[in-house]
């Protein structure tokens, strides 16, 4: 596979270690009333898609950017890749 | 029709003209007291036990391609009792005795194999957690052994002992683990439920759930709405989607694994070796083709097939292992999808749906479990309490910290 | 001699190879096959099943038959298709698969079985008595199977790996694939040409037909000279593009010496990875046959085949040849082989309108229902509108028709679609950039592939913006099929549809009448196609037989998946060089060649080498090196060189904060110049690292990691910088490679670091416990002090720039030497901390939690870190497993790592195991055996004795549960 890294082009997946769900970077409060049960949603529920699907990449072969890649989990296409940096910038600003 | 060598002779004398129908292609009723949802080899042992063991009827297997299909239909085979953790062990003995007596069970030659497992070790550290391993494995009653290096070299001389970068030194192993032949295990199941009455019905795809007041009533499906009073559902690789029908988000991914087949070649490999400084394990099938695999291909995949770069990984892996394979060729390469749970242990429990059942997260281990499984599944289904050796597997256990964590990988599902 | 003229032969050289041990004469352009048929070889294997004779089937990759087994020794290659196998001079080649000659194989007496061994018959069998299977049916069976024979020995030869990229991969270099190569290479496209052959022109080799009225060689002469005069064409003969995988990349093997007498000291194969911006697939079309009674004797084989030996390698199977056909391509193969002078005896056709296209005789409306010949076709019976007739033939070639080869346009589980006009599957939804031409895409005649070739060429990279111009491409034939199907021949007799793993067409009736009808089934049922040709001449035939049988269209019948590798692919290339010693890359530390020079003996660490003890003369065992190692640093002073572990610098107005939210016990807190116990959390709360945090300025930290951890925490640091915290300021970065660490411990550890720092006050006021440092040393080196200690003793780490590390270990050893400085490896290193209590990777394994470390309490409630909440579980903290320390009660027993542990006198089973020996060794300080382990209110057993559990070593040893800090358990010499 080839992720299209967004400062780099177009990089080999071989250079990335993959993590999972993009939800991933929504971590609860952990001092937040309740926060056993959002964590466990957090840390052990996932969608898992079949099709469209929004994850992690660390490449950690290259620049150590993690990224946001949305790909289609059936057929493999990938749609964007984004700095995860900035969607959890973005998150926090839409909060 | 039973199956044995002078039924063979008797058809071969006469043409063959006598055989029957492995199983019969009923269309569905409208109601059954269990429907299990997948006709893979855990829906189809679970249909057998629960018709046989359990004599329970009006029983439907619903499979929404042709029996077998699922992953049961694309592994390497492999079947071994030498877990760690007392929330595994007991229960992958139990499937090694169900394997044990299977065939004469079911009637059907399903080629179990107890060629052996040696598992190598390169490392102290591994040394030390192998001999955890296989101590908690004789505790429970079920057979290992420690090997040394000079010991492996008289068991296995044609592995690299000698120009390596990791070198071996020992290995544990387990004799009564072996091989079978996937197919013939679905099938026989397949044809024992048959004869026991349970409907397969094939090319039925269920496409939801008729749910209320939280009990379930039955189920949508490609061919019409079928009644049900139970549910049970064992749909690896599908899990998430199918559950997902029923309202409920499950601590599993759906990753994809590939799996390899050589070139016929004539008796090299004795059991099933694997690789501890690498991802690679390896037997020989009976019609002689080179079994082999390695690691999942680490993103959620529902493609069924992977890519170079785990191939060569894969390939390197067994290189550096027995470079005299190196002149055999690869013949084939699949994928199928794996149920990765958050623990990399499976959940075969009840739902928050009543009458809903759950079969799943067998990772990339759920065929030596088949048995078992089904057994274990088929027990729930018909008594509402867990077999004895299931009990650890609860849906419950994420939130409660009782996690079956073999490998201590945490809640990471590519890392089990 | 079966030697016609003409011919695609270098007749000037002759080489010489051998066939079961006998020697032959062949020529340049030669194949195994191509040679063997010219010197009357018919008989070249034996069928998987029945052990029946057989010859070559087709000219081709998609052989069925002629597997034959090359070379000798190491090089022995089993299952090579012979009919690829490139003649070279010396050539060795072996039949396999029989007992006894290939003439005479014993194991033909399964023919006269075969009524027993019908489809699936091993399914209903060799049950009873149970114990019968491994010990008599499978060792049988298992001998009986398989093909060739591996040497056994290691691959000699080398193999290599490439990277390749391109806009346009044409895949195959016949008429299409040479047409769109020149055209996208005109347009001035970086282009990758492929064919697994070692000639360029594909089917056109094969063929007498004219291209712009010259011979066809001609015009692939010309197109070759042109492509190699472009600089933006790469052309790769004998490579076979194996594999479609995502995003444009395909995985291709190039046989580089395969046709070499001796590969030398060169690479053998090489796998490329070509990433291919466009593609398109010029793969061709296998001939399909038509299965009759006895259709698998030596001699028959595709028409096709038999034209391409008579064309390109002036070759024939017999003087006296017969076609059997449902289309006019039979009809070439017989006006071709007139052309060279054989005999056609007839041609058979199926249709009723057939007339003959030259001067042969033609059976119209007629099928071949039977065949003589016991090793070699001798006659054939035909069956015709006026009755029977025996022809009497040494060779027969069959037309079906034509498969497109839409194996690596399949790869991406695109299903190909039936087409009943072209009666054949043509590609269905391809992978993304590819665009499949001629033949492969059902345009068959030369005219059209010609045509499609340079289209498909055009219309992909009009997609990348590039305009191409279609050439002018020259006159070629375009003549039709006139196919009129016929799937089999009807008869009782057996039909064989696969030839290799025997499957019959009675067979495929069986398990239709055993219900195993969905392709799936009738595949996995009968083996059919899961020869080494998986299928490449069965498969489409298989289904067309079950379609008829179901009553259901080959439409819906459908295929099987379509796998990779198109053809076999040695494992070994797979592997490329990353084998043996070079199967992972070795991490070296800075003082590696410094502990050579003393000889140490290393060990394998993750991806490091580290020095594992130091033996001196005299010392002959390995304990000897680590017990005077150990006791050297608890009496002197001991230097161990520990840069493998993780260093991570941590900058930033943030950086604690940062790093409060990483460890589970605080480090804002911290204050500068001092160093703090780390442990993280993983968000699972389980323990997923240890370490210590330094913090060298307000905004600066240092971080270290076990070294098994050192990637991981670092990916867990940028993930919580970037994905869950990116609001901080915070800088990470790894200096695990930039600084030299080298453990000074010992009561002497003061003494020597002061005969190297350059003016810096050691004493225990200035620089206590759990102190760091900026310093320099040896003068004015810059370096980082540590006053830590994994040991128990007084202790620090000493770090520098890397390339100084070797020379620091050299000082320190040569100026201590009167202090009894002794450099010690990993296994000191870990007798030391056992002895001390340290946890490591045996105690760190990913199950244990920070209450199982008797660490409980570091987890800070007062604050949100990764892993606090999930910490907080039931099951976790449920968990009265614990730390504790291990002594055998006879001095003399030994504690083995691995054991479980068990109450004394309790019976040993699952249930009642308590925990388990986590680590042990011989402790010199203690002397005796020591561990330590995880037990169950470990805590509140301290003095009892409990039993160590080792079955799998037979032993069961009396251990007292003790402190786990076996050394200065109030820890006055850390603070000394």
């Amino acid at each position: 596979m080839l992720i299209p890294h967004p400062l780099l082009g177009p990089r080999d997946a071989v250079e990335f270690t993959y993590l999972g769900d993009a939800s991933l970077l929504a971590r609860p409060d952990g001092l937040a009333e309740g926060a056993d049960a959002a964590f466990h949603d957090y840390v052990y529920l996932r969608d898992n898609p079949a099709g469209v699907h929004r994850e992690l990449w660390y490449h950690e072969q290259g620049d150590r950017s993690w990224l946001v890649v949305t790909r289609n989990t059936v057929t493999h296409e990938i749609l964007g890749a984004e700095l995860a940096r900035d969607v959890a910038l973005a998150m926090r600003g839409a909060k | 029709m039973r199956f044995s060598a002078l039924r063979v002779i008797k058809e071969a004398l006469t043409g063959h003209k006598g055989w029957q129908p492995l199983w019969r292609n009923p269309d569905p009723q409208p109601a059954y007291d269990f429907v299990i949802v997948g006709g893979g080899g855990h829906g189809l042992a679970t249909a057998y036990y629960l018709s046989t063991t359990f004599r329970k009827a009006r029983i439907a297997v619903l499979e929404k391609g042709w029996l077998g299909q699922g992953n049961i239909g694309r592994n390497t085979t492999i079947i071994r009792s030498n877990y760690l953790l007392p929330g595994n062990q007991p229960f992958y003995e139990f499937s090694m005795k169900l394997w044990e007596g299977l065939e004469q069970a079911f009637n059907f030659n399903a080629m179990v194999s107890q060629r052996g497992i040696v598992n190598l070790f390169h490392s102290d550290g591994q040394r030390d957690a192998y001999r955890r391993r296989g101590n908690a494995v004789l505790l429970s009653g079920a057979d290992a052994e420690l090997l040394d290096r000079d010991q492996l070299r008289a068991m296995i001389p044609f592995l690299n002992f000698d120009n390596t970068r990791f070198p071996i030194k020992g290995g544990l192993s387990q004799r009564r683990a072996g091989t079978a032949r996937h197919d013939g295990v679905a099938w026989g199941y397949a044809r024992g439920a048959d004869l026991a009455g349970v409907d397969l019905i094939q090319n039925c795809e269920v496409t939801g759930f008729r749910i209320a007041q939280g009990r379930v009533l039955g189920v949508e499906t490609s061919r019409g709405y079928i009644g049900a009073g139970k549910v049970g559902v064992a749909v690896a690789g599908m899990t998430s989607q199918v559950m997902a029908k029923a309202g409920l988000r499950l601590p599993i991914e759906s990753h994809v694994l590939q799996a390899f087949v050589s070139e016929g070649l004539k008796p090299v490999i004795p059991g099933v070796i694997t690789f501890g400084a690498g991802h690679f394990y390896i037997s020989q099938s009976d019609k002689g083709g080179l079994v082999f695999g390695g690691d999942i291909d680490g993103y959620n995949s529902y493609a069924q097939r992977g890519n170079l770069a785990v191939i060569e990984d894969v390939a390197e892996g067994g290189m550096a292992l027995m470079p005299m394979i190196g002149r055999a060729r690869l013949l084939r390469i699949w994928g199928g999808i794996m149920d990765m749970s958050m623990d990399g242990s499976p959940i075969i429990d009840r739902t928050p749906v009543e009458g809903l059942y759950l079969n799943a997260g067998w990772c990339y281990g759920g065929f030596k479990a088949t048995p078992a499984s089904g057994y274990a599944f088929a027990h729930l289904l018909a008594t509402d309490t867990p077999h004895d050796t299931a009990r650890a597997f609860r849906l419950d256990r994420f939130a409660k910290g009782h996690v079956i964590d073999e490998k201590g990988a945490g809640a990471q599902p590519n890392l089990h | 001699m079966t030697r016609l003229s003409g011919g695609l032969i270098d007749r000037s050289r002759t080489l010489s190879f051998t066939f079961n041990g006998r020697s032959y004469p062949g020529h340049p352009g030669d194949t195994l096959v191509s040679a063997l048929l010219a010197n009357d070889v018919r008989l070249v294997g034996r069928s998987f099943k029945y052990h029946r004779p057989r010859g070559v089937f087709s000219a081709g990759s998609e052989e069925p038959n002629a597997l034959v087994t090359l070379g000798s020794g190491a090089r022995a290659e089993p299952n090579t298709r012979a009919t690829v196998a490139e003649l070279f001079d010396g050539l060795e080649a072996r039949s396999q698969n029989h007992a006894g000659p290939l003439g005479f194989d014993l194991l033909a007496v399964n023919d006269l079985l075969s009524p027993f061994l019908a489809a699936g018959f091993y399914y209903k069998t060799f049950m009873w008595p149970k114990a019968f299977w491994e010990k008599l049916y499978e060792p049988a069976i298992r001998r009986a199977a398989g093909l060739g024979s591996l040497s056994m020995q290691p691959d000699p030869d080398a193999y290599d790996k490439g990277f390749l990229h391109c806009d346009l991969l044409v895949i195959g270099a016949g008429p299409s694939g040479l047409s769109a190569a020149l055209t996208a290479a005109r347009a001035g496209a970086k282009v990758i040409l492929a064919d697994e052959d070692f000639r360029l022109g594909g089917r056109l080799l094969a063929e007498s037909h004219t291209v712009d009225d010259a011979p066809a060689t001609d015009w692939i002469a010309g197109v070759e000279a042109e492509l190699a005069s472009l600089p933006n064409l790469r052309l790769m003969r004998r490579t076979t593009v194996w594999g479609a995988f995502d995003h444009g990349i395909y995985g291709a093997v190039e046989r580089v010496a395969d046709h070499l007498p001796d590969p030398g000291a060169g690479v053998r194969q090489t796998l490329w990875r070509i990433t291919a911006r466009r593609v398109v697939l010029a793969a061709g079309a296998t001939e399909r046959h038509i299965p009759f009674a006895n259709n698998d004797r030596p001699g028959i084989l595709l028409a096709g085949a038999m034209r391409a030996y008579a064309n390109r390698w002036a070759a024939c199977p017999a003087q006296r040849v017969a076609i059997f056909t449902n289309n006019d391509d039979g009809h070439r193969t017989a006006l071709d082989l007139l052309g060279k002078g054989v005999q056609v005896a007839a041609v058979v056709d199926t249709r009723p309108d057939a007339t003959a296209l030259g001067p042969y005789r033609t059976y119209p409306a007629a099928q071949v229902t039977n065949t003589w010949g016991r090793r070699g076709l001798t006659a054939i019976r035909v069956a015709h509108e006026g009755g029977s007739d025996w022809v009497t033939c040494d060779a027969l070639g069959v037309s079906g028709g034509w498969n497109p080869n839409v194996h690596l346009a399949s790869h991406q589980r695109g299903r190909p679609v039936w087409d009943a006009a072209a009666q054949a599957f043509l590609p269905g939804a391809c992978p993304p950039g590819m665009i499949v031409a001629g033949a492969a895409a059902g345009q068959g005649s030369t005219h059209a592939a010609l045509h499609s070739g340079a289209k498909a060429a055009q219309t992909a990279l009009a997609d990348l913006g590039i305009v191409a111009n279609l050439p002018d491409l020259p006159r070629a034939e375009d003549t039709p099929l006139n196919l009129r199907p016929l799937w089999h021949v009807p008869g009782k007799r057996r039909a064989w549809v696969d030839f290799q793993n025997d499957v019959t067409v009675n067979d495929i009736a069986l398990a239709h009448r055993e219900n195993m009808r969905p392709v799936e089934h009738l595949k996995r049922w009968t083996t059919l196609g899961m020869a080494t040709d998986q299928g490449k001449t069965a498969n489409v035939t298989a289904i067309a037989v079950m379609a008829d049988l179901t009553g259901q269209s080959i439409a819906a019948t459908g295929t099987t998946i379509y796998r990779p590798p198109y053809t076999p692919v040695s494992l070994a290339v797979l592997g490329g060089g990353d084998t043996g010693a070079q199967f992972r890359p070795r991490r070296l530390t800075p003082t590696h060649p410094w502990a050579q020079a003393q000889g140490a003996v290393f060990v394998e660490v993750g991806p490091w080498m580290r020095a594992q003890y130091f033996p001196r003369p005299g010392e002959t065992h390995w304990r000897q090196s680590v017990d005077r190692e150990v006791l050297a640093t608890r009496a002197g002073v001991g230097l161990c060189d520990v840069t493998t572990l993780g260093k991570v610098d941590v900058q930033g107005a943030d950086a604690g904060v940062f790093l409060d939210r990483l460890y589970c016990n605080p480090m804002a807190s911290l204050k500068v110049g001092m160093v703090r116990y780390g442990l993280m959390l993983r968000e699972d709360g389980h323990v997923f690292d240890d370490g210590t945090c330094a913090r060298l300025g307000a905004e600066h930290y240092v971080v270290t990691t076990t070294t098994a951890q050192a990637g991981p925490v670092f990916r867990q640091m940028e993930f919580a910088r970037q994905c869950l915290w990116p609001d901080l300021d915070v800088h990470l970065i790894s200096t695990t490679d930039a600084w030299a660490q080298i453990s000074v411990a010992g009561p002497q550890a003061r003494a020597l670091l002061g005969r190297v720092v350059d003016g810096f006050d050691l004493s225990n006021a200035a620089f206590p416990f759990m102190a760091c440092a900026n310093l320099t040393v040896c003068g004015g080196l810059r370096a980082r002090l540590f006053r830590i200690s994994f040991s128990g003793e007084l202790a620090y780490e000493l770090a520098v720039p890397a390339r100084y590390g070797a020379a620091l270990m050299a000082r320190l050893v040569d100026l201590g030497a009167d202090l009894g400085a002794t450099p010690y490896g990993t296994e000191a290193l870990g007798v030391l901390r056992i002895e001390k209590g340290h946890a490591a990777g045996n105690e760190l394994n990913g199950q244990t939690t920070a209450q199982m470390l008797g660490l409980g309490r570091m987890v800070s409630a007062k604050k949100d870190a990764i892993g606090t909440v999930m910490s907080r579980r039931e099951g976790l903290v449920s968990d009265t497993r614990i730390l504790v320390g291990l002594l055998p009660v006879d001095a003399a027993g030994p504690v083995v790592a691995g054991s479980h542990l068990f109450a004394e006198g309790a019976v040993q089973q699952t249930d009642t195991d308590q925990g388990w020996v986590t680590s042990a060794c011989y402790s010199p300080h203690v002397g005796s055996s020591i561990g330590l382990g995880f037990l169950a209110d470990g805590a509140a057993r301290m003095g009892e004795v409990i039993v160590a559990a080792n079955p799998l070593q037979r032993q069961n040893v009396r251990l007292r549960v003790v402190s786990p800090h076996f050394i200065d358990p109030d820890g006055g010499r850390l603070r000394d």
